[in-house]
């Protein structure tokens, strides 16, 4: 017995070694933690309970039988964050540079069956030099095995990913599956092909953290959420995040106590909107006095950053809020805002989050390119995310909401909950000033006759009574109200049940 | 006495007279620019009338509109406060042609007191005593030597149409006048095309005392007592108090007596000041009088528990004094701080922008902190804008004792709350903090000797970083015990498991960079024990998440300290410093410190502009070479012109701003290669 039990801890400690501690060390030296250091960083202390330790692949082409190491390239199990439980596997690039082969698939592929058996999020951390080459297609099959896998886990249980070290190839679309994905800035890049390629291709000389870097992808790409410095910033900060997400599509969202009166008042918010309508303002102060104490996770801050998502909580439970930023671009709807905004409303509306959305919007962006691209698809990715979500649904229309764009977001007649305006709203088809020159086309050319149609129209149009006399808002609330009025609101739509009708899926313009 | 009062300013002092007129029973009329609309000087006020754009020029100093605004209204007074108006002795005269009281000196006092040389003369004529020196331009180096020899050396060699420290030189020596009087007229000459030049005695040390005077309309005149406003920064007052730590009672009687015989020289009437400058020697000398309201008058308010802008309107309702100098006493001791929007970090330059946060501290108002006063004139929310003075506000204490003033003041800055827009409570909080402060030992070149030309929140040094470490932990602590009672926890009860005691228990506290180990024990659900920089702290506080204001006792003294919950740790501000700590258990800290520091982005190479403004002028053109500290732009902001200069040599590669443009703060002007 002794000897089994001195046997057993002596597999482990060659388990835990990974490749061995030069490996260790230069992983060190390159500023990232090893697949452990991360594990024990991201759960609550001692709660790791590992799986499949023991694991070796069976590969025996080029020696590869020769060169085994217990784990084969990827930690995996499951513990808690703040309690809860989470499942995880961490790819350790000093073991076969963290390469995916059949045996390291299958790994992963078992927590995830088990994620999704007791409805519990997985968390993947990766850091991998992609297929494990020597076993050819049995790698790529286990790619496959976890993609399916990804997509059937989709709209069950979060997903996320976290890139730190390289993603690349076939590997980068477990993560493009999953619902959110963190990197690390400097030492993390995820791209289809690699810069070598791309050269020989296109002629394009490119670094790897050009093409496929944190910052590339969180502001230019959208392919990720969030960059951080380090991967202890990143995992500190996936922990706060994942106490907003609800372990599945069965459950709420957790709840955390919270002091903050859910009817505190915020006279500041009367001055918000300034009173000239060209001037912009930070809708993100207006989240965050409406929010629980002022504590809100953006999300893609600096991608489409004219429109603002994250979530945030009210009475404690988690609120998804979507808003459009004046400070950029006016607030206008884009190709990128309008696929930024439909993905995040997606995931509240798999995870019974409720939404908030935060109206101040001029308008689609018109131009060549955002037509070329294909606003008209794109935009409708917004109207169909919206229009198609049953979890309860506020929105508030601080200022303008024109044409398309008022309709696309988050109106009334798209199965709207409550809608509320402030008394600065402007709902109509257009500006004052384009209507005015519609309409009196004629009286072009007398400036003074105009201007006074223009004034007559902002004064019929540009308020929010019109659209109230018509019921497509509920109330026009004063802004130092917000926060109260939108807890309220959430208060009374907690039990909301609605299902759409019957349908294998719907058919979103992708 | 009047109906109604119509107050021709804006900001605090148009709120505080409107204080004291409501307490009088007066009614009350504010006048507003367009950038005004929402102001609280408006919603105080009985009545409000708008007066036009933005630009003082067009609106406050509009004596025309404030006239207009008077005969709507039908107020019979007008209050100036401080500024715009206030000593311009024209309007003052069409308020009296118009059958308006101004409440203030008469016109011919202003004018005399309003004239640099004339003002001197009436002084010396009144056995004031002034800066000995000659206010005649010297017409030759020998005269220059003449003079400086009659009243000694130092001298300082001054441009007289001059201000602003430009064509100043001080001279120490007969050796050096030639050289010095030759730099003074070049640069007079180049600064205002003026090159005349004039010798005074040089002050070393010196210190700014001015003595507060009340006069009525029936001959009575009295001073109530000293203030010293050393404490400036380019001879603007930053803090003030009342009395002053260098004057004695045989100095206060001597310089009141010179300053009402002053006043009564000028047959002044209302409330002055009149200033002087003190050498080490206890000597003083007349600098100027003001012929209003002084920005820094509350602190003699609550020396002399008189209501200074009351007897100001009953002097001017033609009221006798109701005291003579007997009847004056002084009690206690009160200090001023200003609140400016300004930018420490980047030389106190002008800020603005909107105040999205701004708590001010618990006052008297309440009761519950009788020594503290606010004199504000702004409301969460309100945009600080680039056309009027940076003062938002005015914090005041009192106590029996100087000390206890300070301690006041010290808690006072770290309760108020402003966010959106740069301020100075963080160099106001580090100057209370400043043992030459608290020794009392002032100049009016302490700014300048003690913190140079700018202030870092981040790299001042507090006194206990332990404490706030201690502070912090303990925050990280309740936040950890919310964080356990989350809903949908695999374990069962809301208690801590054992390993979750482990995990709130040795900590790690990461300040400034550095980690100082921390241990906890809880006694009970208020006060905790912690052990950090290796010393013990009690903390008794019921501080809760999502607080911005920690306050409580630690180690049985009062504690106040402004704590913003950062994605990873609390900033924190006490004592003039601020900064991130960070709580992590010792395994995450030791993973921290190996992770890599990264480099912060080389910005040397743009132009940034440090403030928003208006920018005046590009100095270069693409393709020019410059050198590191060459003038590359000139950007206008708060009526100041201000140079940017190159931090570095280099080739102009584009200029992406054309003047004329206005400017966000941090946005690039142009870029070098």
């Amino acid at each position: 017995m002794f000897e089994i039990i001195r046997q057993l801890e002596e597999r482990r400690a060659r388990a835990r070694a990974g490749g061995g501690k030069k490996r260790v060390d230069a992983q060190h030296k390159r500023g990232k933690l090893s697949a452990r250091e991360r594990i024990d960083l991201l759960l609550d202390p001692d709660t790791f309970e590992e799986w499949d330790m023991f694991v070796e692949h069976r590969s025996t082409d080029f020696g590869m039988e020769e060169n085994t190491i217990p784990g084969d390239g990827v930690v995996t199990g499951y513990g808690t964050i703040n309690g809860r439980t989470v499942f995880v596997y961490s790819q350790d690039f000093t073991v076969f540079g963290g390469s995916l082969s059949e045996t390291h698939a299958e790994k992963i592929c078992k927590i995830m069956d088990q994620a999704m058996k007791v409805g519990a999020p997985v968390i993947g951390i990766n850091d991998s030099g992609g297929a494990r080459i020597q076993e050819g297609v049995s790698a790529l099959a286990g790619y496959a095995e976890v993609f399916a896998r990804n997509v059937m886990a989709s709209g069950v249980i979060p997903q996320i990913s976290t890139i730190m070290g390289p993603c690349a190839g076939g590997a980068v679309y477990s993560p493009a599956v999953t619902d959110f994905t963190f990197m690390v800035k400097d030492t993390s890049y995820m791209f289809v092909t690699g810069p070598d390629v791309v050269k020989t291709v296109t002629h394009e000389e490119v670094t790897q953290e050009e093409l496929g870097g944190a910052m590339t992808h969180t502001s230019k790409s959208g392919v990720a959420d969030l960059a951080f410095e380090n991967d202890v910033d990143a995992i500190e900060q996936l922990r706060r995040f994942m106490d907003f997400l609800p372990s599945n599509n069965q459950e709420y969202s957790p709840i955390r106590p919270t002091d903050d009166p859910a009817d505190r008042q915020e006279p500041s918010l009367d001055t918000l909107v300034p009173d000239n309508p060209n001037e912009s303002y930070d809708v993100k102060e207006l989240i965050s006095k409406i929010v629980d104490e002022g504590d809100f996770f953006e999300l893609q801050p600096n991608f489409a950053a004219n429109m603002v998502t994250g979530f945030g909580r009210m009475e404690g439970s988690t609120v998804g809020i979507i808003a459009n930023q004046p400070k950029i671009l006016a607030g206008c709807l884009d190709i990128d805002a309008s696929v930024k905004a439909a993905r995040f409303i997606r995931f509240c509306d798999c995870f019974n989050i409720p939404i908030v959305l935060l109206v101040d919007v001029p308008g689609f962006l018109p131009g060549t390119a955002q037509e070329y691209g294909g606003l008209i698809r794109h935009g409708a990715k917004l109207l169909y995310a919206f229009a198609e979500a049953t979890v309860p649904k506020v929105t508030l229309i601080t200022r303008k909401a024109y044409g398309g764009a008022y309709i696309v977001m988050g109106s009334k007649h798209l199965r709207g909950d409550v809608n509320f305006a402030w008394p600065s709203a402007e709902i109509a088809v257009m500006g004052s000033k384009g209507a005015v020159e519609i309409i009196f086309r004629a009286d072009l050319d007398d400036e003074d006759k105009i201007a006074e149609r223009e004034k007559d129209y902002q004064t019929q149009f540009a308020n929010p009574f019109r659209v109230g006399a018509r019921g497509y808002i509920d109330d026009v609330i004063m802004p130092h109200n917000t926060r109260w009025r939108i807890a309220r609101s959430l208060r009374m739509l907690k039990n909301k049940k609605m299902e759409n009708p019957w349908k294998k899926h719907g058919n979103i313009p992708l | 006495m009047f109906n109604t009062i119509l107050i021709a300013n804006r900001g605090e002092i148009a709120c505080r007279v409107i204080r004291t007129a409501r307490q009088l029973g007066i009614k009350t009329v504010a006048v507003y620019s367009e950038a005004d609309q929402n102001a609280l000087h408006v919603d105080m006020a009985s009545d409000a009338v708008f007066i036009g754009p933005p630009m003082a020029a067009e609106s406050y100093l509009r004596i025309d509109a404030i006239m207009a605004a008077i005969e709507e209204t039908g107020a019979d007074a007008v209050h100036p406060g401080y500024g715009f108006l206030s000593e311009n002795p024209e309007f003052a005269e069409q308020l009296d042609a118009a059958g308006i009281t101004f409440i203030g000196p008469r016109p011919d006092a202003m004018r005399v007191m309003g004239d640099k040389i004339e003002s001197k003369l009436f002084a010396e004529k009144a056995g004031v005593p002034t800066v000995p020196g000659h206010a005649e331009p010297v017409k030759s180096a020998a005269d220059a030597k003449k003079i400086a020899k009659k009243i000694g050396y130092p001298v300082i060699l001054k441009a007289s149409a001059g201000g602003g420290g430009k064509g100043m030189r001080m001279v120490e020596s007969a050796a050096e006048i030639e050289e010095g009087l030759r730099a003074s007229t070049a640069e007079a000459e180049s600064s205002f095309g003026d090159g005349r030049v004039f010798v005074e005695k040089f002050i070393t040390n010196p210190r700014h005392i001015e003595i507060q005077i009340l006069a009525d309309s029936h001959g009575n005149c009295v001073h109530l007592g000293e203030r010293e406003c050393s404490i400036q920064r380019r001879h603007q007052k930053v803090i003030e108090e009342a009395p002053s730590p260098f004057v004695d009672a045989a100095m206060r009687a001597e310089m009141g007596a010179q300053a009402v015989a002053l006043a009564r020289a000028v047959n002044y009437q209302s409330a002055g000041t009149v200033e002087f400058i003190v050498d080490a020697e206890k000597n003083f000398f007349f600098l100027e009088m003001n012929t209003r309201l002084q920005v820094e008058h509350p602190v003699t308010e609550l020396i002399t528990g008189l209501d200074l802008v009351e007897q100001m309107i009953k002097v001017a309702a033609g009221e006798e004094l109701e005291f003579d100098q007997d009847g004056v006493s002084l009690s206690g001791w009160a200090m001023e701080s200003r609140l400016y929007a300004e930018d420490p970090t980047r030389g106190f330059l002008p800020a603005i922008g909107r105040l999205v946060e701004y708590r001010e501290p618990v006052t008297g108002v309440f009761g519950t902190s009788k020594n503290v006063r606010v004199d504000g004139g702004v409301n969460e929310g309100d945009e600080i804008t680039r056309y009027y003075d940076p003062m938002i506000a005015k914090l005041i204490t009192n106590g029996e004792t100087r000390d206890e003033a300070i301690k006041h003041m010290q808690r006072a800055l770290e309760e108020y709350y402003v966010r959106g827009v740069g301020n100075n409570l963080g160099f106001l909080s580090a100057v209370m903090a400043h043992p030459r402060f608290i020794e009392g030992a002032l100049t009016t070149n302490f700014i300048a000797e003690e913190f140079g030309e700018r202030f870092i929140p981040e790299e001042t040094a507090h006194e206990d970083f332990g404490m706030l470490a201690a502070i912090a932990a303990m925050m990280h602590r309740r936040e950890v015990e919310r964080d356990n009672q989350i809903t949908g926890r695999a374990m069962s009860g809301s208690a801590l498991s054992r390993e979750q005691f482990t995990y709130g228990d040795e900590w790690v506290a990461i300040v400034n960079g550095e980690s100082h180990p921390i241990r906890i024990a809880v006694a009970d659900n208020q006060k905790v024990e912690i052990h950090a920089g290796g010393k013990n702290y009690v903390i008794d506080s019921g501080w809760r998440p999502g607080r911005s204001l920690f306050t409580g006792q630690v180690n049985d003294e009062d504690i106040c300290m402004q704590t913003e919950r950062t994605s990873t740790g609390f900033k924190v501000r006490h004592a003039g410093y601020q900064g991130e700590i960070r709580i992590m258990s010792s395994f995450a800290a030791e993973l921290l410190n190996r992770m890599p520091a990264k480099k912060a982005a080389d910005t040397s190479k743009q132009l940034i502009s440090p403030m928003p403004g208006l920018l005046v002028s590009v100095e270069v053109e693409v393709g020019q070479d410059v050198k590191s500290g060459e003038a590359l732009a000139v950007v206008e902001a708060m009526k100041m012109e201000n140079q940017l200069f190159a931090e570095r040599d280099g080739v102009v590669a584009k200029i992406y701003l054309e003047p004329g443009d206005s400017l966000d703060v941090g946005q690039i002007i142009l870029e070098l290669e």
